[in-house]
């Protein structure tokens, strides 16, 4: 974990020294405001990672010598398949469209989403079925 | 169904796949390789359509005076080219295709961390690359505005009709799919490593796509607000890049360019890592200065994003001496991965398969685009050549050379891996003959015709201009390109009518996706080696060569052959050295 903060630290940081040059050499405000949130960026997750890197063992995946039989066990739930993203996809480009087309496709595209969300929430609560 | 994954510990039974199967497999799946697949399918379509393109604009170019297309038609093909290679294919192919079927293997994974968002991505791909191309169905025909959009000529004055709004919603959907992908990545690579595969053991590869990830969250967000903020000038009377309503035309390439400067190395970036894994393989070398490499990825990806004025120094409103030196930095980390990648193959056993040309060819163009790319970052050059055709031989030897050489050499890499099939040697190398010939017959003389003038974007020139002779060279090279990419379709279709089982490590490899079958079981993998190095199926393959684990070894090369095979691990006893 420690490295994983690190690496969003070192965008943090560099974010922030770029971001402080820029505005002292150009007083552009736009990219200023860009960069400063490229920093933010680092630093939002980077402070996170690095709370739980202090908090917790390290992981098998942090640890050079681990061998594969110390991790194995269950290590996520993976949906093998679901028709809902495609709904949820196709919903959200009829929505899309309708901001060239007009709001008659936003109607049937908002349907495609809400019945996605739905599914998805009984998909999961079921435990899984397409 | 959802399926509770087990990372295996020594060897466990393929996991058979239940659900579906066809057109409904497609449709439903949550599988990191059907999706990668279909990346790569749908992307290479957008390729090949945009490649059509690029020749009824080459042939248009021919000669002078040409009226084979009219001039409202040449904007919408080179707008579209343009939009078709770098939003649909460059990278998508690169971070939703190749990425999505092959980080989760390197990193010894079932799947992606998230398969739902992961398939939500492809649809939002898919329909968004569908809404764009369908701009051509509408009465006023596509955006015509160029890749980049610039106002006020993207405006509703300027721009009229749906076209040039299908291209701005279908941005802002494939946008969406670019973000969701990031975070996917990210997300696996930091949680769902092996054990014993730290970050300082992760393939160049993924590290690659890991910075390219963190660029896309950094990037696009500011391209989707920006097309956000156009359809309201558009629509809703905004003005906020109109001067008539006190906005600022300029913001929008502002805007545009801090998404875009990232997006060229977004497009750069996963290349960089394929054509890396590529040599190291076949030089049978681990990678040269593995280190080094992580760093000049890093640099490279934070310096990404202050640059991006460079494309505005003709504005007269930027900092002349602040873009320049950063983007003159840029060649420093670019110069790290050039001297790595020859250290990589010196004195290495090389083999020159299909797959290592283009990575070497890949090595050669990249180093003019990015020389003259150098060259550009110097405003008083830029001030001379800039719209004109010496940007455009630039910017294609650095996406052409990356996109298409680097992703060629992936695509012969992995194919084994996806699919299961070997690709014929012998058209690859005709492929790459054709492409490394031609690419040279088309660009080359762009440059010059930059040199003397001719502008970017224009449908016709008089014979008076001296352009002709030139013209004429590069559309002869963009024939023998296409003839190059004909290659490489035919031998997908070859080994797809009459398939030549791959086994699963064809290359002798040295990455965990290796010590998958081919293609992959469901979820991945049966076993998997102790990782000990950044390549631990070559360690496993090779305990003659390996410093820290020493392995009883029954013959080179066919270790994990041999497993998959017999269903036994057969390590042999665990030595320290």
């Amino acid at each position: 974990m420690k490295i994983e903060a690190r690496i969003l630290f070192v965008m943090f940081v560099f974010g922030a020294i770029i971001s402080t040059i820029y505005w002292f050499t150009s007083y552009e405000d736009g990219g200023t405001v860009m960069l400063a949130a490229v920093s933010l960026l680092g630093l939002l997750p980077g402070s996170y990672y690095f709370w739980w890197s202090r908090r917790m063992q390290p992981r098998p995946e942090d640890l050079p010598d681990a061998n594969p039989q110390d991790s194995a066990a269950i290590i996520g739930a993976f949906p093998s398949s679901s028709i809902w993203p495609f709904v949820l996809g196709l919903g959200a480009a009829f929505v899309a469209i309708a901001l060239v087309f007009g709001v008659w496709t936003a109607v049937f595209g908002g349907t495609l989403i809400v019945s996605a969300v739905i599914g998805v929430i009984m998909e999961s609560r079921r435990g899984g079925a397409y | 169904m959802t399926v509770l994954a087990e990372r295996p510990s020594g060897l466990a039974h393929p996991e058979a796949e239940h659900g579906p199967t066809g057109l409904l497999k497609w449709l439903t799946s949550t599988d990191h390789k059907v999706i990668g697949k279909s990346y790569t399918i749908t992307a290479i379509a957008f390729f090949l359509a945009a490649g059509i393109m690029a020749m009824l604009i080459r042939v248009q170019l021919a000669g002078p005076d040409s009226t084979i297309v009219s001039q409202h038609t040449y904007n919408e093909l080179f707008t579209m080219h343009g939009s078709l290679m770098l939003y649909l294919f460059a990278g998508p192919f690169a971070f939703g295709g190749i990425a999505n079927y092959i980080i989760p293997l390197q990193v010894g994974a079932p799947d992606m961390a998230f398969p739902r968002l992961n398939a939500l991505s492809y649809w939002l791909y898919l329909t968004g690359g569908l809404t764009m191309i369908g701009g051509f169905l509408t009465v006023g025909g596509a955006a015509d505005f160029g890749w980049v959009a610039y106002a006020p000529l993207s405006d509703a004055v300027n721009s009229p009709g749906a076209g040039p709004d299908m291209w701005i919603v279908a941005l802002v959907l494939t946008g969406f799919s670019a973000i969701f992908t990031g975070v996917n990545l990210v997300a696996t690579i930091f949680y769902l490593r092996a054990p014993g595969l730290t970050m300082f053991r992760l393939p160049i590869f993924t590290w690659n796509m890991l910075v390219t990830a963190i660029l896309i969250l950094v990037a696009f967000p500011v391209l989707t607000a920006a097309l956000v903020m156009l359809w309201c000038d558009r629509h809703l009377g905004a003005h906020i890049y109109t001067v008539s309503g006190g906005g600022v035309p300029v913001l929008w390439q502002n805007l545009f360019w801090f998404f875009g400067h990232p997006e060229v190395y977004i497009l750069a970036l996963p290349y960089f890592g394929m054509v890396t894994e590529v040599f190291a393989v076949f030089s049978r070398k681990p990678v040269f200065g593995y280190r080094g490499m992580i760093f000049a990825t890093i640099t490279i990806g934070a310096l990404s994003t202050a640059v991006w004025a460079h494309h505005m120094f003709t504005t007269g409103t930027v900092l002349l001496p602040f873009f320049s030196l950063m983007s003159y930095l840029i060649a420093v980390p670019t110069g790290i991965k050039f001297f790595n990648w020859i250290g990589t193959m010196w004195r290495g056993s090389l083999q020159f398969t299909s797959a290592m040309l283009f990575a070497v060819g890949f090595l050669i163009v990249f180093l003019f685009g990015g020389v003259t790319g150098v060259l550009l970052a110097s405003p008083p050059v830029d001030f001379y050549v800039h719209d004109t055709y010496f940007v455009i031989a630039h910017f294609h030897e650095v996406l052409f050379g990356s996109a298409v050489f680097g992703g060629f050499s992936g695509l012969y890499y992995w194919y084994p891996k996806m699919t299961g099939r070997m690709l014929r040697e012998g058209l690859g190398k005709a492929s790459f003959w054709f492409m490394f010939v031609g690419f040279w017959v088309t660009y080359l003389p762009q440059y010059l015709l930059g040199l003397r003038g001719m502008p970017r974007r224009i449908a016709e020139y008089s014979a008076s201009t001296g352009w002709a002779g030139l013209n004429l060279i590069s559309t002869v090279g963009a024939f023998i390109l296409f003839v190059a990419a004909a290659f490489t379709v035919l031998n997908l279709w070859v080994s797809w009518r009459s398939p030549e089982v791959a086994p699963a490590n064809p290359w002798d490899g040295h990455t965990l996706e290796w010590a998958a079958a081919s293609p992959p079981v469901h979820h991945n993998f049966t076993w998997l080696p102790p990782v000990r190095s950044e390549r631990p199926v070559w360690d496993f393959n090779h305990p003659e060569h390996t410093t820290q684990v020493h392995r009883r070894s029954e013959g080179a090369a066919t270790g994990v052959e041999r497993v998959l095979a017999t269903g036994h691990p057969d390590t042999g006893e665990e030595t320290e050295r």
